[in-house]
């Protein structure tokens, strides 16, 4: 089950977390170009999806944040049980649960953007 | 120079005079449970004459020999060498024969038996778990080498004080179970192996004599293993030998992440070179 060895598994956890750290900074930051409510504003937010550098920002917090978020998740509940059925399920579980999140907001990205529908 | 040294010392014993409460008895609220006998469990209160030198295990002892002959203790040495009488000692892991009763607070001393161990009887608990992790991480040298069926190939591993420096303290360990049981992952993770025996993996990890420090990395590199460390810093704070658990915890992390050098190999790349 196991494909790779939990120091490597940890050693993108951390490389993740750290990166995160900088991503949502840059996040944060970009909403203190224009008043706050402003850049919220919808005409502003799609604007925001249409310039190229901040989708990548954008994909890249949400990548590095459901790594690093859902392998948080499988450590917990790595604990809680002992048993190589539950170690597994919760193993598929994560991964999956990942994959579908990173999945639906990239296709968010997409749409937002306007990638292959204009 | 020399009343000036006097003089320190004489501040840090009344320093120390301070700490120390001197009673002339003391009431021991005992643990008692035995689940074979079927037994709820319940506290004992007993009340013993100390002196300021008495410690717990003498108080117990004295308990033991003259008010209830029934109470269920263990221990060796009385030296705080064997590791036997952990316990609970106001809720706080400690040897019972390394903690005097002038040392504690309160008239009152509650002793139970070590959290995250089976429990047998009133203050004794099942090692075999405990025991069973120690032995997993091959807490012993192997080395090809050292051939101990033939006497003539037998000779000394030389080690320089460096060298021993890099993992004395962790020799120190007398595997009396004190971090295992205040360690909080053990308490939800069973397959966890502990603050000791994850030391005693990077004891034999980093002494220059061992080869096995691959076959040891992948026992430790685990779902259940390194990783699960929370660095509480529990173990090392009730280790009654002043080993630190937790750095020795970190140390290999640290190498199992590639941050520390890894210094045997360096030292193999060096003799390769000089061969050559």
């Amino acid at each position: 089950m196991a494909m790779l060895r939990e120091s490597q598994i940890m050693k993108i956890h951390y490389i993740t977390g750290i990166a995160a750290l900088f991503v949502v900074a840059a996040h944060i930051l970009m909403r203190l170009i224009m008043p706050y409510n402003l850049s919220l504003e919808y005409d502003n937010v799609i604007a925001n999806y249409h310039n190229m550098p901040y989708v990548v920002l954008l994909e890249s917090i949400l990548v590095l944040i459901a790594i690093h978020g859902f392998n948080g998740l499988r450590i917990i509940l790595l604990e809680l049980r002992q048993s190589k059925a539950w170690e597994d399920g919760v193993t598929v579980l994560t991964i999956v649960a990942m994959m579908a999140v990173i999945a639906y907001g990239t296709r968010t990205i997409i749409v937002a953007n306007g990638l292959g529908f204009e | 120079m020399i009343d000036l040294i006097i003089e320190k010392i004489e501040k840090m014993e009344k320093k120390h005079q301070k700490k120390e409460t001197v009673r002339s008895s003391v009431v021991l609220k005992v643990y008692r449970a035995n689940r074979r006998a079927r037994e709820s469990a319940h506290y004992d209160s007993i009340e013993v004459p100390v002196e300021r030198w008495t410690t717990v295990l003498d108080a117990l002892l004295y308990a033991k020999a003259y008010k209830d002959s029934s109470i269920g203790i263990r221990y060796s040495c009385r030296m705080a060498s064997c590791g036997s009488c952990g316990m609970k000692i106001n809720g706080i892991p400690r040897l019972a024969c390394y903690t005097k009763v002038s040392e504690l607070e309160g008239s009152t001393i509650t002793v139970e038996p070590l959290t995250n161990f089976p429990h047998m009887r009133d203050l004794v608990t099942d090692f075999s778990q405990f025991f069973a992790h120690h032995r997993d991480v091959q807490p012993y040298i192997q080395n090809e080498e050292a051939d101990i069926k033939d006497k003539a190939k037998l000779s000394e591993f030389m080690q320089t004080p460096e060298d021993l420096d890099k993992f004395l303290q962790f020799s120190y360990c007398i595997k009396c179970g004190l971090c295992y049981s205040a360690c909080p992952t053990v308490a939800t993770d069973t397959k966890f192996p502990g603050p000791q025996a994850l030391s005693q993996a990077y004891r034999y990890f980093i002494d220059n004599r061992d080869a096995g420090g691959k076959e040891r990395i992948n026992i430790v590199d685990d779902r259940h293993g390194i990783w699960r460390c929370h660095f509480a810093g529990s173990c090392s704070s009730v280790c009654p030998k002043g080993v630190d658990p937790a750095l020795g915890i970190q140390l290999l992390r640290g190498h199992l992440l590639g941050f520390s050098k890894n210094e045997k190999k360096v030292a193999d790349l060096q003799e390769r070179l000089k061969k050559d």
